[in-house]
């Protein structure tokens, strides 16, 4: 009986350990498989590979506020593209301080791009130091937005503790509230920063890229490394992270959770803003830049480990390389079709979740 | 708190009624044949849409299933139908496959005019029944959150692959000319009536069915494991075989509500199946109608639809233009609003869950209390 008892707990360790080891293999192959596609993406066409970077890394700053609101507030943000998409529109506003009227547009007497030389193009960038500015404006809106939406929605919920469907169906009762909100402002007519035709600069290997994408990629670097230096170097950060970790615990720990909450929209509505301008940035503002961009973000933050915001850095890069050079790859002869970019990072999204739902990084469930 | 409920959703299922059939009335002038053939319509309208919140009821209502893809279940349903009743492709820009129409009968059934029509909607439905299957596979293994984005991606991709397609379904020009049924018997000014029978008739079938299964065993299973799946599996329920039925069976009842579209519509195009006209707008009609209630998800469809059409009777009057620009994202707001607020206010909806045990209760309640008191053992309340 006893050597039959000793048997069976022998082989369940077994199996648990083979399951533990098969799992680390996993995500060792996981990560193999990444890296090689990457280097593999960088040496066959370094042009679609250089555009992926800097798309990526917009995906990358939407990835990371969308992968921080569900590490701390546990619930998937549908309301973030559109968040994003209105971010944009209000450094729009800033800036110019158009708004559409009845026909036509109705101008602020005066917006930052009356200040002197706000328009003056710095350097070889399309736009003045009046861009810049308008982008502080907006973060601090939508950061200011995110902690009123949290009050008006988000914390009712998480008072009752209601599931995460409920989360998600008001977050896109939300988005679909704020798109019809700046639709009401500013129509559905594409919209320009600056206008005007800007020539792309070559650089070495046949890349071809404009200073906007650079500066584009140099932000986005930067302010990855600011959350970065936030969640790993101060007090805020850390709880943050316990909070993230386990809400009950940092709870009985003295951590004010309220507080956390509202400073984690205030990150996140920041992270919004800018991810939206740049977003912008790269081609025009319309309407429908939010929802575009919602499930690339998403397969971004879930092939890195949803929660985490380092696996969101990577794994939005991966989906942007992957879709921009998708333009190039072949099937059965016949070009991949540019109606399927979209599709690239859904294809990645069921690839992830089939094999490995916890990403790159993500926590053991 | 049932009291007042039941006022609220009274005075709502009165003041759209009072809107929709006053506001075309006036506007025409009291002509009361033009305000009939719009009801008629309206109806119509509400009855398909009534089919997808059922559907969705089936699979969110009952068994948790957390389906943010309607919008592909649509679309298939919507094709699948088109494609087996349209006539081929005549060549020119029209490229698609399928286009069975006439050779659909077999030779017994020559030139029996519904074939077609009942073939079509049956593949529909099976077509989205098997999608629904293929798809639960990977996806019902998931959490609730990344069920959600799964089925999101797929519409998308799903629409990538109409349009990137070229021969397969007519891409971006969509199809058109797809029949409607027993169209030749009536004169035009009358068909939307028969329509509209058609369409209730089918409405009310699914609505029997699903209402019939919610009090079986089956149903019971489904809303024990949407509350507690660990309490389910550990009674011995095959949680995931009971979750993928309700999905299959939602996404056929969604099925035959796109073919039920196809045909009234006459032609489909990928333009008309966004995530907001497909998806968004039938979750926003289940919460506020109820979800876990049948004729929830009816009432919602009514409501909803009814302010929908409302805010296009509202461009009738003399509006400053301002406004008139901006209503239909006034529209969407209020839609987006009103989601939010029952959500928040009212989160049992219009018309909340049941209770429900199962129809041998019922009937055991509704029998004359002596003939419950004549019971040997004298509990009334067999175990289920």
């Amino acid at each position: 009986m006893t050597a039959l008892a000793r048997a069976r707990t022998l082989a369940e360790t077994g199996w648990q350990g083979l399951r533990y080891r098969a799992d680390a293999i996993a995500g060792v192959v996981l990560w193999a498989l990444v890296l090689s596609f990457l280097a593999g993406a960088a040496v066959t066409s370094p042009d679609h590979f250089a555009v992926g970077l800097v798309v990526g890394s917009v995906y990358a700053l939407a990835a990371l506020g969308l992968t921080l609101i569900y590490g701390v507030l546990r619930f998937a943000n549908f309301a973030h593209g559109d968040l994003m998409m209105l971010g944009a529109y209000v450094a729009y506003f800033a800036l110019t301080g158009a708004v559409l009227g009845t026909r036509r547009d109705v101008q602020l007497p005066r917006a930052l791009d009356s200040l002197p030389g706000a328009t003056e193009r710095l350097g070889d960038l399309t736009f003045g130091y009046g861009l810049p500015l308008a982008t502080a404006v907006a973060a601090v809106a939508l950061a200011l937005l995110c902690i009123g939406l949290d009050r008006a929605v988000y914390r009712p919920l998480r008072r009752r503790r209601a599931g995460v469907v409920i989360f998600a169906v008001a977050s896109l009762g939300l988005a679909i509230g704020l798109r019809s909100l700046m639709l009401m402002l500013w129509g559905p007519n594409p919209r320009l920063y600056v206008e005007g035709v800007f020539p792309a600069h070559r650089f070495p290997f046949g890349v071809l890229l404009k200073s906007d994408q650079v500066f584009t990629f140099a932000v986005a670097v930067a302010l990855a490394g600011l959350v970065y230096l936030l969640l790993f170097r101060t007090r805020l950060g850390k709880a943050m992270r316990a909070l993230a970790d386990n809400p009950d615990l940092a709870r009985v720990s003295g951590i004010d959770t309220e507080r956390i909450v509202v400073w984690t929209w205030v990150v996140a509505g920041a992270l919004i803003a800018v991810a939206g301008v740049l977003l912008a940035l790269q081609a025009q503002l319309n309407p429908q830049l939010g929802f575009v961009i919602l499930l690339p973000v998403f397969a971004g933050a879930i092939l890195g480990g949803i929660g985490h915001p380092l696996g969101a850095l990577v794994g939005a890069l991966v989906v942007a390389v992957a879709q921009e050079s998708s333009v190039g790859w072949e099937f059965f002869g016949r070009q991949l079709d540019p109606t399927y970019k979209p599709g690239v990072a859904f294809v990645i999204l069921i690839a992830i979740l089939l094999l490995r739902p916890r990403g790159l990084m993500g926590a053991r469930t | 708190m049932r009291g007042r409920g039941g006022w609220l959703t009274l005075a709502a299922f009165l003041a759209v009624t009072a809107a929709v059939v006053i506001m075309p009335a006036e506007r025409s002038g009291w002509d009361w044949g033009g305000v009939l053939s719009f009801l008629a319509a309206f109806a119509v309208t509400v009855a398909i849409y009534s089919l997808f919140t059922l559907g969705l009821n089936v699979q969110w209502g009952y068994a948790g299933v957390f389906n943010f893809g309607v919008v592909a279940f649509f679309m298939l349903g919507a094709y699948a139908a088109a494609a087996f009743t349209t006539e081929p492709a005549a060549g020119g820009f029209d490229t698609y496959v399928g286009g069975l129409g006439p050779k659909l009968s077999p030779p017994f059934l020559q030139g029996e005019e519904w074939v077609p029509f009942v073939v079509g909607a049956a593949v529909a439905s099976l077509m989205c029944g098997l999608l629904a299957y293929l798809l639960s596979f990977p996806a019902l293994r998931l959490r609730e959150d990344y069920l959600a984005i799964a089925t999101i991606g797929v519409a998308e991709l799903m629409r990538n692959v109409v349009v990137a397609e070229r021969g397969l379904v007519n891409s971006e020009r969509g199809l058109k000319g797809i029949p409607r049924p027993f169209y030749s018997f009536f004169s035009p000014d009358n068909y939307e009536y028969f329509y509209l029978l058609l369409a209730l008739v089918v409405l009310a079938l699914v609505f029997l069915a699903t209402e019939r299964a919610v009090r079986s065993p089956w149903g019971r299973v489904l809303r024990a494991l949407r509350e507690d799946e660990t309490a389910t599996a550990a009674s011995g329920k095959d949680v995931t075989a009971f979750r993928r039925q309700a999905f299959v069976v939602g996404a056929m009842i969604m099925g035959l509500g796109g073919a039920v579209y196809a045909y009234e519509r006459g032609a489909v195009s990928p333009d008309t199946f966004t995530h907001f006209a497909g998806t968004f707008i039938f979750w926003a009609m289940l919460i506020v109608g109820g979800s876990g209630n049948n004729r929830g998800a009816v009432l919602g469809a009514y409501v909803v639809w009814g302010l929908w059409i409302v805010s296009l009777q509202l461009l009738g009057y003399p509006l400053p233009e301002a406004l008139r620009n901006r209503i239909f994202y006034i529209r969407d707001m209020v839609l987006g609003g009103l989601l939010v607020a029952v959500l928040l206010l009212r989160p049992q909806g219009l018309l909340p869950e049941e209770r429900r045990v199962s129809i041998w209760v019922e009937r055991l309640l509704r029998r004359p209390p002596e003939a419950v008191g004549a019971r040997p053992s004298g509990d009334r309340t067999p175990t289920s």
